[in-house]
This record gives C-alpha cells, sequence and structure tokens, in this order.
C-alpha cells in the first residue's frame, strides 16, 4: 500500500513540474490525456464496473462541451460556474437518457446508448441557431477564475490537472466504497445481486448518472481547453474511441482508463504526422487488443510483473518445485 | 387525401429498404448472437462495389445488383474466417467490438478507394419513371423497391419454416449445444448465416444506392436506423423486422412530411415506446439477457 502511494505521489509530483520540463507541445498534449483520461475514467464507471458496455457516452461529453461554451458565450467565463453547470446538465441529461437505458441489458443496452447519441448528435447539427450547426461554436472566451485570467495554457493546465486529480480521486472513493461493490457485484452476476435484495436498476441507474455527469465534466474542459466546439464531439466516432480507450487500457481498474487515453492521445499523434488514415490505425490496434490482450494494457502489465498470476509462470514454478525435491 | 397516399407508398417503400438492410443484420444476430456493427459496412462496400460496376465496368445497374452483393458475401466469408471464427472462446461481447475495430477499418479502407465525394448512382433506365396510379405520380423504383422487399420477406419466410436449412437454423436460434450434439456442424452453420448476412447487407446497399446516394459515415447513419428497426421488431424474428421496418418507415416519412426538423426524434421516441411497452420488440421473442 505505502508503495502504491509513493507511486501516485511522483505520478502527481511528475504531473505538476510537467510545465517545467516540456515545451508548450507537449504540455498541451498532457492537457488533452487529461482531459480524455477523465471521459475514459467515467465510461469505466460503466464498462469496467457495472458491466454496461456504453456506444453513445460521446452524448454526455458533447453535452457538457457545448453547455460550457454556450454558457462562457452568453453568460459567464467564469470556471466554476461553467463546470459545475456543465456537470449538472450532463447529469440531467443522463438521468433522462439513463431512464430508459438502465432498463435494458447486453446488446440492447448498447444499441440504446448509440442511439440516444446520435439523436443528441443530429440535433446539435441541425440546430443551426443554438449549436452552431455543423461549424460549431467558435471563439470561446477564455476562463477566468475568479479575477484569475486563464487563457496562459500553463494556467489552463493546471486547472485540468485539478480537476483531474480530484475527479480520479473521487472515482477511486467510489469504486472503493459499499455502492462501488453493489456495481461490481451487479457486473458478476445481476441476477444473484437481485437474488440478495438489491435494487440493481437503482444501482445502475445511478452508475450511469454519474457517468453521464463526470463525462459532461470532462466536455467541458475540452471546449474550454480548445476554445472552440464541433459536432463532432458528440459523434460515434467519439463514443467508439473513449470506449476503446477504456478497454486497450484495461476495462474495471482505475489507472487502465488513463493509460488507455495516453496510449491513444500519443498514438494518433505520432501517426497523424506520417498519415491521414488514423481510423484505420485505430481499428487496426484495436482489433489487435480484443484478439490478443483482451485484459488491456493493465492486465497484460500485471502479467508481465507478477509472474505468479498466469499459468506459464506457474509451470515454471512447478518446474523448480519438481527440481528442489529431485535434488533433495 | 392523394398527399397522404402518396407518402404512405413513399413509407412503405422506406420501410421496405430498411428491410432489406436490416434482416441480415437480424438474422446473424439471431443465430450467432453477435451484433455486427460492421453490418453498415458491409452495406457501404455493396453500394460502392455497385458504383464502380455501373460507372465504370458495365453500365447496367441488374448486373450490379446479383454481383456486387456476391463480392459482399465473399468478403464476409473471409470476415468471418479470419475474425470471428477464431475468437468464438473470447465472448459475445468481444466479437461485437470486433466487428466496431472492423468498421472503423471499412470507414478508412473505402474512403481511400472511392474518396470523400458524395457519389450517386442513375436510377435503372426501365425504373426511372414515374408510374401513374389512382391520379398519382409514383416513381417506379419505389415500387420496385416494394416488390424486392416482398419477395425477400417470402423468401427468407419459406427458407426458415419450409426448408431443411431454415429447421437448422431455428433450432440453433433456440438451443446451440443441443443441435451441435444432434451433429450438425454449427461452425459451418454461423459462417453460412454470416455469409448469408453479408450478401443481404451487400444487396441492401445496391437498391438503396439510387435512392440514398454514397457518402462517407453513410455506414453509421444506416446501422443505426438498423438497430432501431431491430430493436423495434424483437430478436430473431423475420417477422418482427419486417413489421417494424414498415413502421419505422412510414413513421420517419410522415415525420419528415409533417415535422423535418423532429423526423429523427419521431423513430427514437417510437424505439423508447416500444422499449418501455414491450421490451422484446413488436414480434420478438424473450430476449436472451446477457
Amino acid at each position: 500500500m505505502n508503495k502504491r502511494m509513493f507511486i501516485s505521489a511522483a505520478a502527481i509530483l511528475l504531473l505538476a513540474a510537467a510545465p517545467f520540463l516540456f515545451s508548450l507541445f507537449y504540455l498541451n498534449l498532457l492537457a488533452e490525456i487529461l482531459i480524455l483520461a477523465i471521459f475514459a475514467l467515467s465510461l469505466n464507471v460503466l464498462v469496467g464496473y457495472t458491466g454496461l458496455v456504453s456506444l453513445g457516452h460521446a452524448a454526455f461529453f458533447g453535452i457538457g462541451a457545448y453547455a460550457s461554451a454556450l454558457l462562457s458565450k452568453e453568460w459567464s467565463p467564469q470556471f466554476l460556474v461553467t463546470m459545475l453547470a456543465s456537470l449538472l446538465i450532463a447529469a440531467i441529461a443522463a438521468a433522462i437518457i439513463g431512464l430508459f437505458c438502465v432498463r435494458v441489458n447486453g446488446f440492447y443496452f448498447l444499441m440504446l446508448t448509440l442511439a440516444f447519441s446520435q439523436m443528441i448528435y443530429s440535433f446539435v447539427h441541425q440546430s443551426t441557431t443554438l449549436t452552431g450547426g455543423s461549424n460549431g461554436l467558435s471563439g470561446l472566451p477564455s476562463p477566468v477564475f475568479g479575477t484569475l485570467d486563464l487563457s496562459h495554457p500553463v494556467f489552463l493546465y493546471y486547472v485540468i490537472l485539478l480537476v483531474f486529480i480530484v475527479m480520479y480521486i473521487v472515482l477511486s472513493l467510489m469504486v472503493k466504497s459499499p455502492f462501488g461493490h453493489v456495481l461490481i457485484g451487479i457486473r458478476e452476476n445481476e441476477m444473484r445481486m437481485k437474488a440478495i435484495g438489491y435494487n440493481t436498476t437503482l444501482y445502475k441507474y445511478a452508475a450511469f448518472i454519474i457517468a453521464g455527469a463526470i463525462g459532461g465534466v470532462s466536455g467541458a474542459l475540452y471546449s474550454t481547453f480548445n476554445g472552440f466546439v464541433s459536432p463532432n464531439d458528440v459523434y460515434w466516432t467519439m463514443s467508439g474511441s473513449v470506449l476503446i480507450m477504456v478497454l486497450i487500457g484495461g476495462a474495471g481498474t482505475m489507472i487502465g482508463p488513463v493509460l488507455g487515453a495516453a496510449f491513444i492521445v500519443v498514438l494518433e499523434t505520432i501517426v497523424s504526422s506520417y498519415t491521414t488514415m488514423w481510423t484505420l490505425i485505430i481499428g487496426g490496434v484495436f482489433i489487435l487488443f480484443v484478439v490478443f490482450i483482451p485484459q488491456g494494457i493493465v492486465g497484460f502489465g500485471r502479467a508481465l510483473t507478477k509472474p505468479s498470476a498466469n499459468r506459464l509462470s506457474f509451470s515454471r514454478k512447478a518446474k523448480a518445485l519438481v527440481k528442489k525435491e529431485a535434488n533433495q | 387525401m392523394d398527399v397522404i397516399a402518396a407518402q404512405l407508398v413513399n413509407g412503405v417503400s422506406y420501410g421496405m429498404l430498411l428491410f432489406v438492410i436490416t434482416c441480415g443484420l437480424s438474422l446473424v444476430f439471431g443465430i450467432l448472437g453477435v451484433l455486427n456493427l460492421a453490418h453498415g459496412s458491409l452495406y457501404m462496400i455493396g453500394a460502392y462495389v455497385a458504383y464502380t460496376m455501373t460507372s465504370q465496368w458495365f453500365e447496367n445497374f441488374w448486373l450490379a445488383l446479383i454481383v456486387a452483393p456476391l463480392v459482399v458475401a465473399v468478403l464476409s466469408l473471409a470476415i468471418e474466417l479470419i475474425l470471428l471464427r477464431p475468437t468464438y472462446h473470447l465472448g459475445h461481447l468481444s466479437q461485437v467490438l470486433l466487428t466496431f475495430g472492423l468498421a472503423y477499418v471499412i470507414h478508412d479502407v473505402t474512403s481511400m478507394i472511392w474518396g470523400s465525394d458524395v457519389l450517386s448512382i442513375p436510377l435503372p433506365p426501365p425504373l426511372s419513371e414515374t408510374l401513374h396510379l389512382w391520379n398519382q405520380d409514383f416513381p417506379a423504383y419505389r415500387l420496385f423497391v416494394v416488390a424486392a422487399g416482398v419477395v425477400l420477406a417470402f423468401c427468407l419466410w419459406f427458407v426458415q419454416e419450409k426448408t431443411r436449412w431454415g429447421a437448422i437454423i431455428r433450432a440453433g436460434l433456440s438451443d446451440k449445444e443441443m443441435i451441435n450434439a444432434l451433429g450438425v456442424n454449427i461452425k459451418l452453420v454461423f459462417t453460412a448465416v454470416f455469409l448469408a448476412g453479408g450478401y443481404l447487407a451487400g444487396v441492401g446497399g445496391v437498391i438503396a444506392s439510387p435512392i440514398l446516394g454514397l457518402y462517407p459515415s453513410m455506414e453509421f447513419q444506416t446501422l443505426i436506423l438498423a438497430l432501431v428497426v431491430l430493436v423495434v421488431g424483437g430478436l430473431g424474428s423475420i417477422a418482427g423486422t419486417f413489421v417494424a421496418s414498415l413502421v419505422v418507415g412510414i413513421v420517419e416519412t410522415f415525420g419528415r412530411f409533417l415535422v423535418p426538423e423532429l423526423s429523427l426524434f419521431l423513430v427514437f421516441g417510437l424505439m423508447v415506446v416500444i422499449l418501455i411497452c414491450k421490451p422484446d420488440g413488436l414480434l420478438g421473442k424473450q430476449v436472451v439477457r446477457h
């Protein structure tokens, strides 16, 4: 446990020191990773812990992004205000959509979430007066925190880092809480949880709202960070990308989605300097992961570092034991 | 009154179009238990191959209607053998994710081959006319689509209910282990059904292209409508898919006619209502809980 605390402290220190270590390009890359990591973490509540695979999580990302953009444009660029309002609006949207989605399981859940996100996409795409249609909204005012202007990338980076740490801690606590354990129980065997007496639908509903709300926060951060929103943020490719991040990183772990987000963003940055076929690359990489490394980066890393966990090393251990006995 | 009749014909033809597109998806979902998220991509490939055939190789729509779906069928055979057959042990969800990754790959491959411009296939000559019925002009091609949908539905019904293959498929739908134990090579059935699903997706792509056109990201628009039909109709039921296609087609067409901005919401609203009132779809069997 101490080792884990040490690693977390070191990671936070390193992230906090990043503006002094990296150039602006890498700092912005890091900020994008952190934002998408929050997004992936929010989806992980559903996919990893509750066992509900959503293919429409970009709906909440987009709602958060547009809510924050519209609020900062029309009302107030106060960072805290836009963040909290986006969180609230995304939570309300999740409460409405979740009402329908949590009634169904498996593929039906996947289809319904996809359908709802496309519905929101078509609204955003068509409603030119409110959302700017296919052009999106640009020229968003730079955020302010109290009287502090956050237009400087380093300030913005620290704010994003702070939100990321808060969200990570909140979700870690939630996962370890009795509530989180019920969610894991639903993932493992919903029927049994029902039999014990849990109202699993209610728990799934709560998980859906939490995931939606935090997804909204990440979307709000994203539009604040970029200074614009476009309908692409709500499109199915965004839902797909974040699902891929969670699964490649390792669903059902806290660090997995963060690593997945980092992996995808870094890969995209590298690939995009060579080719425009990004969708092809991400699809191919994803297929390879699903077939060969289904536990994701975290599971793969664990299998490497803790040899006792896998069968191969078990046989190695057994061989050693046999040798030992033979020597005696 | 005439306007309503005209819209009704449009709705029915659109519904039949949806049926041609969705029936393959429904078939594959029913038998393999895998929701093929690359179904829209196969549909798109069918449309693009037909485009290349009609515009560059031979200017015959009908030949393309026969050949292009076969190309898609061969492709889906390859997909089944290379991607799905070795991964059945991973479970259905992983396989759905595989098809999703595949949809990503195909998305870029098609835009690499055919570019990202909006393309269209002209209506085939005898059907580019309009027919004059009940004091109304109807595009003949739309009536052809209706006929094609009905014929296809009949063929599927006939195969499923009256032939040995259909019996095997129905048996596989209700109990895979048992049909395997009875000596039927269930893997072969899976491959054949996936091939048929790909073929039907290709047919849908060719038939739809003169009406809906060809453009990048067409596959997901189609896939989502197909998923709506699937949910409304219920799992693994050709009759359910047929009825749902008609309902969705008519609702969408009238929606677009009466409240253009809200047509998509009407369709999704219909799906939501169905899910609340009849979670297993209009004619579906008990949903296999995941």
